[in-house]
This record gives structure tokens, sequence and C-alpha cells, in this order.
């Protein structure tokens, strides 16, 4: 049961991380990877706000929003492959920006998540 | 670089089989990952090591799997990409257990242990993902120039 509430809440993130790098890639016509910064300090914030409030979530509820919904929303094979992809292409400062974005932009998000999720229901 | 980001205009359609394969490859992807947590679970406080392996692991294949799909196969079908790369490896990997796991370390005063498994993770995904990126052209090499 708790495994297949995982794989429903990644049928959710991983379509709503791939759309949304579609239409920022469209829009933005960026060379930094923009969407995938954005969803893995999203993910982060609410996988922090999640694990603070683990004690008023059921097992099950956990399993779709955490290891299924923020999961699949979030990524490190693709921020990795993105990363390295902007070092070869010669591009070692956005490559630089790129670890740090996600690396602080998303331990900062998971803290504030944390923080505001045991401040307002612990 | 792929060849649908060379001709931004007919790729950027979002294409329905296209988002429909990254759910799927989505939950696979994070159906094995909740496998292999549910096998190691964590020794608190302790480093992380399933989630570590589990990221450094997904990039070693993604770093496998783009040079594949990028440069040895001419025509690689345009479903393998989002199937596989976004979804499977993509919900495979994770992000935001990274950043919780590397938070819940510092929160609880293991200062090192938390520092370490963030920068451990970082430095060796990257490393892994390039590494699998060498050997797979260096091994793939006589099929790359043979197709240019």
């Amino acid at each position: 049961m708790t495994a297949a509430l995982v794989a429903l809440g990644a049928c959710i993130g991983a379509p709503l991380r791939y759309t949304l790098d579609h239409v920022v890639h469209t829009r933005l016509r960026s060379r930094f990877p923009w969407a995938i910064l954005v969803v893995n300090v999203i993910g982060s914030l609410i996988l922090g706000s999640l694990v603070a409030a683990a004690e008023s979530l059921s097992e099950g509820a956990a399993a779709l929003l955490g290891a299924g919904l923020c999961g699949g929303l979030t990524t490190y094979s693709t921020f990795a492959h993105q990363t390295i992809r902007l070092a070869e292409q010669g591009h070692r400062g956005l490559a630089v920006l790129n670890i740090a974005g996600n690396v602080l932009g998303g331990l900062g998000a998971a803290a504030l998540g944390y923080w505001a999720s045991l401040t307002l229901w612990g | 670089m792929s060849s649908e980001h060379r001709n931004p205009p007919a790729a950027h359609r979002l294409r329905p089989s296209a988002v429909i394969m990254v759910a799927v490859g989505g939950a696979v992807g994070a159906l094995a990952h909740y496998g292999i947590s549910e096998w190691f679970p964590p020794t608190e406080p302790g480093f992380p090591w399933a989630p570590f392996w589990i990221n450094v692991s997904g990039c070693a294949l993604i770093g496998v799997l783009l040079v594949l799909i990028d440069e040895v196969c001419a025509r690689p079908h345009s479903l393998w990409r989002p199937a596989l790369a976004t979804g499977v490896l993509g919900g495979y990997t994770t992000f935001s257990a990274y950043s919780v796991e590397t938070v819940q370390l510092l929160r609880g005063g293991h200062i090192v242990l938390g520092v370490g498994y963030a920068i451990a993770t970082v430095t060796t995904a990257l490393a892994a993902l390039y590494l699998a990126e060498l050997l797979t052209r260096r091994i793939t090499t006589g099929r790359i120039e043979r197709q240019r």
C-alpha cells in the first residue's frame, strides 16, 4: 500500500518537473537550468515541512507527498547532468552557480520549511 | 547538447506521450528508490549511505544513458529521454531528501556529519557522472566515429 502511494506521488511529481522544465526552457531560453533549480528548492521546502510535521501525518500521506511527490518532483541526476554540461561547454561560472544555487537553495528551503512547519503545527 | 535543444520549434511542444512516459518512468524510479531505502534503513545518527549511493548511482547511470542517446545512437527514439532520463532516473534520484537529511543532521548537532554528507554527495555524484560519460564515450568511440 505504501509503495503504491509512493508510485502515485511520483506519477504527479515527475510530470510536473518535466512540464515546468519545458515551459521555462521555451519561454526563458536561458542557458542556466532555472526549472530544475526551482523544483529542487520547492521540493526541499515541502519535504522539510512534511518531515517536521511527521507526527501529525499518517504513513500513507507521508509516502504519497514525501517519497512520492517530492521524490518525483526533485532530481539529483538532471541537476548533475546540467552542471557537467555547463562546464563542458565552457560555462564554468554558471556550473558553479548551479551547484551553489541547488545545494544552498535546497538546504535553506528545507530548513525554512522545517522551521515554518514546527512554528505552525508544533 | 541534445538535438531537441538545437531544434526548438517542433521539439518544444509538450507531447502527451512524453508526459505519460515521464509519469510512468518516475513511478518506476521512485519505487526503486523506496525499495532500496526500505532495505537499508537509516542508522541514526549516521551517514545516510542509502540516499548517498542512490543519488551517486543515478548520476552515473544518467551519464551513461545520455551519452548513448545523444551521441552514440543515430536515431534514438524520442521517448527514451523522457522515459528513462527524466522519468526513471529523475524519480530514482532525489534532491529533496538530500536537503532534508542534511538539515536534520545539522539540526541534531552533527555538524561534521551533515556538512560531510552534503559535500560528499555533490562531489561524488558529479565525479561519477563525469567519469561515466568519459568511460561510455571511450567504450563506444568506434560507434560514434562511424556515425559521423
